[in-house]
């Protein structure tokens, strides 16, 4: 075992400020949308439109880390040990089986966290932003009279939106539980903070 | 790693807050305080009429008067007769029914149903005398009463059921050398009294408007900037900018907030982005008939009950008529908030000799204007709710003779015969009456448009933006956030959420247990 950096600075920043961006964004989204009342509808939509902007903007860096890293390809999906991740989870973890896919600082993510995670990033999260900038911005065609990107129906952005919404919700629930099931109980936790991580030595 | 932590929280935290904090675009409307000041400059007459030789000479009629305005203001008579003010009509494109004179003469409504036939006490707010003399025309310019809208004295008042002359207690010199600008008191004596009495049609034009506080109308305000009605309704030549849709179908020369706010008025933009689809009425006026009721519904099918043979009435606890033998049922309300409708400046009317069917509820004026089309805003509407006199064969709203000096003219005020009523109403409107009628529910609309509130008391977001019974509970077709969802969706996002906690709470539970087994 080895104590290794395996989340980089940026790369730390960027999780723990998109994490608190979308609580805050669900928390704020949900008030708009009738489920809570926390903020009063009027703050509600103003914070919810203001962090949609930081959002993006973190996007954006998040883009260019990727790429400029080579980071995305941790999330190229593989078939490789899939099936013996989700027995894992299914049956392997109350043995206190080891884990299947071994962890390593250019390996970070298991075949199923690399399934959901580009997921997120080419499906759930675009249609958020997409969805999101057209609710902000539908008004002015219609002010402008753009006639051609006219969009009357509302509706279909909001509904896409609140999908998007329901996902991220529960996305956020089974993610904050998966924390708990790294070596111990708050390895991932810890590694997330620090960006240091004891992995086991890599097999040649 | 408590280090990092501290500082990723740090920033996480300073990052949230920076987005609160945040300011809006910096985008600084046009500042109320110059209107304020621009409007409580008070008008200062150039001429002090009560010095002019010819207003000394003793005036024995009322038409002396108005030759003597015209010796002076040679050609203003010419404008006033142009005006509907003075005609009662004009001419309005209808969409899909072309172009129609239309007004008082051949339009109904559901209050008083119409002026044919009654001209006698109408004319009591006719801006002109003798429309009882058998040689009256509008085309006689000496029936032009100049001093209903001019008299600044407040003492002019004009006879009932005489035809539109003065009262002859009314001292014609004093009037004449108090001319000036019209002011809320002339305006009000119709317009807060039209149907008949105080507030019955407007609903937010009434007598507390003579001398309103800021809570009432923010703009007439006599402890305020005390705008007078012209200030809105600038008028030139004698057309007034402005006009209401009972009697006008056309988007024209009309008189709106935005000519004077601009429409970005706020600061917040989202707010301001609201002005593509709503009017500043809507949120701004959130209740009318704030000082006194107003007549909300009419039932015409009661009329004519008598006591001993006489006609008779009742109040409410308000001390408002709750019955009237010459009228029917009538239910006032105060404190009203509007119905809210889509209206892109142009109405539809029923027009006198229409034929309408009863399976719903007929449309004395209808508002165009729907979500899609880019020109409807939402604006609030006071709706008079009738039943009214109906011919099933004709298949058209009666007209009523109601008023005559005398029994026996078939007139339902003095008679109390709807069919005597019926017969001769329709036959001075030159239409056809099959000898049958019945009772029919009518609609009439109402802008509201005044009575605007302080902005402490403008509708708040989640009046609307609510899910259940907000004020836009009625309005369907569009979507509004906060108020609209897919019950599909909502079904799939809690299904997806309870199951979520329920796999994490079974697998941690099992996990615990085989933990504990293990150790
Ligand atoms: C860049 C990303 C995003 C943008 C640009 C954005 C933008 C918006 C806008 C403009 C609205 C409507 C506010 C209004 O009524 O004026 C909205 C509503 C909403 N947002 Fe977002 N949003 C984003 C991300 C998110 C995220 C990440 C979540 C949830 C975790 C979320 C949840 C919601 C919900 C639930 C609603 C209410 C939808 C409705 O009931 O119609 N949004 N969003």
């Amino acid at each position: 075992m080895k104590k290794q950096l395996v989340y980089k600075r940026f790369n730390r920043f960027w999780h723990w400020t998109q994490s608190a961006l979308i609580f805050f964004l669900g928390l704020t989204g949900f008030e708009i949308h009738g489920s809570l009342t926390f903020f009063g509808f009027e703050n509600a939509v103003h914070y919810h439109n203001n962090a949609a902007i930081g959002f993006i903007v973190l996007i954006v860096f998040a883009i260019f880390w990727h790429f400029t890293t080579g980071e995305w390809k941790q999330y190229l999906p593989t078939a490789a040990n899939l099936r013996e991740q989700i027995a894992y989870y299914l049956d392997g973890i109350f043995r206190n089986a080891p884990h299947p896919t071994q962890k390593t600082a250019l390996s970070k993510l298991n075949p199923l966290q690399r399934l959901v995670y580009l997921g997120l990033k080419i499906l759930v999260i675009p249609v958020m932003v997409m969805s999101g900038l057209l609710y902000m911005y539908y008004r002015y065609p219609q002010s402008y009279g753009i006639e051609s990107i006219r969009i009357f129906d509302l509706g279909t952005v909001a509904v896409l939106h609140t999908i998007g919404a329901f996902a991220l919700v529960s996305f956020v629930i089974v993610h904050l539980y998966l924390i708990t099931t790294g070596h111990t109980i708050t390895s991932n936790l810890k590694a997330m903070v620090t960006g240091y991580e004891e992995l086991e030595d890599e097999k040649h | 790693m408590k280090k990092s932590l501290i500082i990723f929280s740090i920033i996480a935290v300073f990052l949230l807050v920076a987005i609160i904090l945040q300011a809006t675009k910096p985008y600084v409307p046009h500042p109320v305080a110059d209107l304020k000041l621009k409007y409580s400059k008070k008008h200062v007459p150039s001429v002090d009429h009560s010095k002019l030789a010819a207003l000394q000479v003793k005036f024995s009629t009322p038409q002396q008067v108005t030759e003597a305005c015209n010796s002076c203001h040679t050609e203003r008579h010419k404008e006033v007769m142009k005006s509907s003010h003075w005609n009662w009509s004009r001419e309005e494109y209808i969409p899909g029914r072309g172009i129609r004179t239309i007004g008082k003469k051949n339009v109904l409504n559901n209050f008083c149903i119409g002026t044919q036939s009654n001209e006698q006490s109408c004319a009591k707010c006719h801006i002109g005398f003798g429309m009882a003399n058998p040689d009256f025309s509008y085309d006689d310019p000496s029936y032009v009463d100049c001093m209903a809208c001019h008299d600044n004295s407040g003492k002019y008042k004009k006879a009932t059921e005489q035809g539109g002359a003065p009262d002859p207690s009314v001292n014609l010199n004093e009037i004449a050398q108090h001319v000036g600008q019209p002011l809320r008191s002339n305006c009000g004596t119709c317009h807060f009294y039209g149907g008949g009495g105080n507030n019955v049609k407007h609903g937010d034009l009434e007598m507390s408007m003579f001398d309103p506080t800021k809570d009432v109308d923010v703009h007439m305000a006599s402890d305020g900037v005390d705008l007078q009605c012209t200030a809105c309704h600038v008028t030139k030549n004698h057309v007034m900018a402005g006009k209401v849709y009972s009697l006008s179908s056309m988007n024209r020369n009309r008189s709106t907030c935005e000519q004077c706010h601009t429409d970005r008025p706020h600061t917040n933009d989202v707010i301001n982005q609201h002005t593509v689809k709503v009017a500043c009425q809507t949120c701004h006026i959130p209740v009318y008939a704030k000082v006194n009721a107003t007549k909300m519904s009419w039932d015409w099918s009661t009329a004519g009950r008598l006591r001993n043979g006489e006609p008779y009435n009742e109040e409410d606890a308000d001390g408002n008529h709750a019955y009237m033998s010459i009228k029917g049922s009538f239910v006032w309300q105060k404190n009203v908030e509007p119905e809210y409708a889509w209206f892109n400046g142009t109405a539809n009317h029923y027009l006198l000799g229409d034929k309408v069917d009863t399976n719903e509820v007929i449309r004395i004026n209808s508002f165009n204007g729907s979500y899609e089309d880019r020109d409807s805003k939402i604006i609030p509407v006071k709706i008079h709710r009738a039943r009214q006199i109906y011919d099933p064969v004709t298949k058209m709203l009666i007209q009523p003779k109601l008023f005559a000096p005398e029994k026996g003219d078939g007139a339902f005020w003095k008679d109390f015969n709807w069919n005597t009523a019926a017969a001769a109403g329709m036959k001075e409107a030159h239409l056809p009456y099959s000898g049958q009628y019945t009772f029919v529910n009518t609609e009439m609309y109402w802008p509201i448009n005044h009575m605007v509130s302080k902005k402490e008391k403008s509708v708040e977001c989640t009046e609307c933006h609510t899910r259940d019974n907000g004020r836009l509970a009625a309005l369907k077709g569009f979507y509004m956030p906060g108020r609209d969802y897919n019950a599909g969706v909502e079904l799939f996002g809690k299904v997806l959420i309870v199951l979520s906690l329920l796999g994490v709470i079974g697998h941690a539970a099992v996990r615990f247990a085989a933990h504990k087994k293990r150790k």
